[in-house]
């Protein structure tokens, strides 16, 4: 068994064990060591993508008639993402130890992200559901910890319940799923289930069902509809930790999960189809709701939300491999986009809303620049790394599902425009408050990996480029319509921003039903609070009068009543009494004598 | 002949007249006197067993002695019993049983 | 004994047993019960019971009837006025008497072994007193001892219980 994969997967959970143990105080020390951690798991992750695919598991826990195996799969997805998640990992790894520079819980933070990475490569190397699923959850664990790592501000915390909460009902789902597949074909390893699952002769409903409820687990991880309230509300969290958890690797890995066990939707088009038109629905609804939010975080939080609807649409298209490569190009800038937001902010000394920003091009040309070509590359615009991405999906769509292409059309067009109004806001113009004025570029420590992770964002999507990484090689003859249609969508959407939004001072469009976001949240907590109502209600009820009324006071009652009743036959006169007596003699006498 | 139903009988019908009289009397002297009316009965059925059951040509005795003690008892009874209804009379002046209703909840 | 002076005795003994219950003049009651008492002791006499119908006139109808009167005589009872009837309670009171007498005669009958002549016994050269005397000093001593030590505690008892001071 080489050890490899093993070396990679454990590192950062050393790290995050001796951060915990013994290193906590010191806070220099720790970060170190964090990082140190994750360029091991980097190197190794080099090495193994040069190696050949392979797989190999040993049985952790064995019950008999069920076995938990514990082992990795290295094979084209897998490849691909190790070098994504410890690649992008490294980075902010490194950047963070700029930004992170004054913040006391330093080691805690570090201990969290160590403990993230390890959870994440988890999930990326397993090769059966119930490891999946073990990982899933820590990864939700350190997502819990990291969201909430400034604990002491409300909101942080509350942030941090709600995603742990939200995810837990994907997760129910997806526990349910896992165990229908598991008792339809009595196994959990992922390649014996594919060659397995299309021969079990299941019925229709099954299938579905089956695959639904995997793909709920998605929904959950992957914030899609209705589970994608928490991803705003993460964005709670330092910066560093929006970029790599909420925008390159943990959301990521709900759709690297439906790429991975595809087999299970291939022959249910119903499911396929609910996976698309949920897909499609929350890009949209996420787009709409981006065009209207002045938070930088958030916008940026609610374009992922939408390029993450993309991926699972393309998923529902039939694409995994489209669907991987969007996700593998997004890593990147989107990556490269919080980071930029989190040098602007550190730099603004924590302001984060967009009318507060402005003028910035001369203060801060890394942080400008890079922004600017993250920007173009998700808008879409070529030979930039999203373009080739989204074009695979656009593609796709026109291909198998026309109506869906439509719309994804309508997705790029309202991506390009707001972030198009993101940048002529934050970026572009005068400075439009104190704090922007005083703005200064970043430390070294920050910018470099700004710098590093424009590379990708420009080249990752270029054909040759994308080949190494996808051996299965989408080589499907790049169609031109549409090419031009993306592109015209693009430089549509370009324009429409920058003419709304160059050099004005506030917003000149004010739509209450994107700001509120659908107002979504507000009907979440009106059904928690009518539910938690009506059980209360149903319990005091059941309380006072079933149990205190019927049996507390009912018993008691009962004997009280008794009692007084009986009392009636002492009432003093003698004579009562051995009336009483002799009535009992005489039956007695009957029954002794006649009865028995 | 006579015979020990006619005894068990007669024994019986005694019992039940002093049974009555404790039952119906009002006052608290005869419903003693009936009370003993009742212990005799006892001693007559008991009697008459001793009589019928005969062992090697004797009655048997051990009825008998029972009866002895029996009339013992009850002359002690009586003593002790007396003696607390003339307490009682002097306490409260009556005899009545109706008015000795004390001993209630 | 013939089956007449039975009935004769046993007739008279309830006779004078209904007046004890009805009568509502207790000195009259008290009389009852003595001439009840002598019937029975006829009876036991009648039964062989020698020694118990002697007792039972000497101890019964000497001394625990006298007692009885004495204490009448002491209350000064006059005969009882009559109260109203508590109608409930006799008739209650007459339910239960008859259910009893039904037992009664349901046992009587049901008893076949009770038709039998009694056995023949021989007369012993003791007499009747003697051999009670041997069965209670020979096999009941023990109740013999317990029952003096009672008579004693009732006579303490009923000392006790009719000084004045004791309320």
């Amino acid at each position: 068994m080489n050890s490899a994969p093993w070396i990679i997967l454990f590192s950062p959970l050393l790290a995050a064990a001796v951060i915990a143990i013994a290193t906590q105080p010191f806070k220099k020390l720790s970060s170190y060591l964090s990082v140190a951690a994750v360029a091991v798991a980097f190197l190794f992750s080099l090495s193994v993508f040069g190696s050949a695919d392979q797989e190999a598991s040993f049985n952790w826990m064995d019950l008999g008639v069920f076995q938990v195996r514990f082992g990795y799969m290295i094979d084209g997805f897998s490849k691909m993402m190790l070098l994504v998640v410890t690649g992008v990992g490294l980075l902010i790894h490194v950047y963070s130890l700029g930004y992170m520079k004054e913040d006391r819980g330093r080691s805690r933070y570090f201990a969290g992200l160590s403990l993230f990475m390890f959870s994440m490569l988890g999930i990326v190397l397993a090769n059966n559901f119930i490891m999946m699923f073990i990982f899933w959850e820590l990864v939700g664990v350190s997502s819990y910890i990291l969201i909430g790592h400034w604990f002491e501000r409300p909101s942080a915390a509350d942030a941090a319940n709600k995603a742990l909460i939200v995810n837990r009902i994907g997760d129910f789902g997806f526990m349910l799923g896992i165990l229908m597949v598991w008792s339809a074909s009595g196994t959990v390893m992922f390649d014996e289930l594919s060659s397995k699952w299309a021969t079990l002769g299941l019925g229709a409903g099954y299938t579905t069902i089956a695959a639904l409820m995997i793909f709920c687990g998605a929904v959950g991880k992957s914030a899609q509809f209705p589970l994608h309230v928490w991803l705003p509300d993460a964005m709670e969290g330092p910066t560093p930790v929006s970029a790599l958890i909420h925008a390159a690797t943990m959301v990521a890995a709900g759709v690297y999960m439906l790429a991975r066990v595809y087999f299970l939707f291939a022959g249910s088009a119903a499911a396929l189809s609910v996976v698309l038109w949920i897909g499609l629905l929350t890009s949209l609804l996420a787009a709409l709701m981006a065009t209207q939010q002045d938070d930088i975080k958030r916008i940026l939080a609610y374009s992922t939300l939408s390029q993450l609807g993309l991926m699972v649409s393309a998923i529902g298209l039939g694409v995994p491999a489209a669907a991987l490569f969007h996700l593998f190009t997004h890593a990147f800038f989107k990556a490269l986009l919080f980071l930029g937001a989190g040098s602007v902010i550190h730099s603004l000394h924590d302001e984060q809303n967009i009318w507060q920003m402005g003028g910035l091009q001369k203060k801060m040309p890394i942080t400008f620049w890079t922004f600017l070509i993250a920007t173009l590359a998700l808008s879409g615009c070529p030979p930039l790394a999203g373009f080739w991405s989204k074009d695979g999906i656009v593609a796709a769509a026109f291909e198998y599902n026309v109506g869906g292409g439509v719309v994804i059309t309508v997705i790029n067009f309202f991506t390009a425009f707001y972030m198009a109004r993101l940048f002529a806001v934050a970026f572009l113009g005068t400075a439009r408050s104190e704090k922007a004025g005083h703005a200064h570029e970043s430390p070294q420590v920050m910018t470099i990996p700004l710098l590093l992770l424009a590379v990708p964002s420009v080249v990752a999507g270029f054909p040759p480029v994308a080949r190494i990484f996808f051996s299965e090689a989408e080589s499907s003859e790049p169609s031109i319509p549409a090419i031009a249609v993306s592109v015209a969508v693009f430089i549509a959407g370009i324009a429409a921003g920058f003419a709304l939004y160059r050099g004005k001072s506030s917003d000149p469009v004010r739509i209450p039903l994107f700001a509120n976001r659908f107002y979504i949240d507000q009907f979440y907590s009106g059904l928690v609070k009518w539910t938690q109502d009506s059980l209360a209600s149903i319990s005091a009820f059941v309380d006072r009068w079933v149990i205190d009324g019927g049996v507390v006071r009912g018993l008691g009652g009962t004997t009280w009543g008794f009692g007084f009743a009986l009392r009636f036959l002492q009432i003093g006169n003698l004579q009562a009494y051995a009336f009483l007596f002799g009535l009992g003699v005489v039956l007695l006498l009957y029954l002794v004598l006649f009865a028995l | 002949m006579a015979t020990l139903n006619d005894y068990l009988l007669a024994s019986g019908l005694l019992f039940t007249i002093g049974f009555a009289g404790v039952l119906l009397r009002r006052n608290i002297i005869i419903i003693f006197m009936a009370l003993e009316l009742m212990l005799n009965a006892a001693n007559l059925s008991l009697v008459g067993f001793s009589r019928f059951h005969v062992q090697a040509g004797l009655p048997d005795y051990n009825a008998q002695v029972l009866v002895f003690f029996i009339i013992t008892v009850a002359a002690a009874e009586v003593a002790v019993g007396l003696a607390v209804i003339v307490a009682l009379y002097r306490a409260r002046q009556t005899t009545h049983i109706e008015d000795l209703n004390t001993l209630k909840f | 004994m013939p089956a007449a002076l039975f009935w004769i005795f046993a007739s008279f003994m309830l006779f004078f047993g209904v007046m004890v219950v009805v009568n509502r003049n207790p000195v009259a009651s008290a009389l009852s019960l003595v001439v009840c008492f002598l019937g029975l002791a006829a009876l036991y006499i009648s039964l062989d019971a020698f020694f118990l119908g002697v007792i039972q006139i000497l101890v019964y109808a000497g001394a625990v009837m006298v007692l009885f009167l004495f204490i009448i005589m002491l209350l000064d009872l006059k005969a009882e006025r009559r109260r109203q009837f508590n109608l409930i309670a006799m008739f209650g009171g007459i339910v239960v008497i008859v259910l009893f007498v039904k037992v009664l005669f349901d046992v009587c009958y049901g008893f076949q072994g009770g038709n039998a002549l009694f056995p023949a016994i021989h007369s012993d050269e003791h007499g009747d007193t003697w051999l009670v005397g041997m069965a209670l000093f020979q096999q009941y001593k023990l109740p013999l001892q317990m029952i003096g030590a009672l008579v004693v505690v009732a006579s303490v008892g009923a000392v006790l219980l009719s000084k004045r001071e004791l309320k």
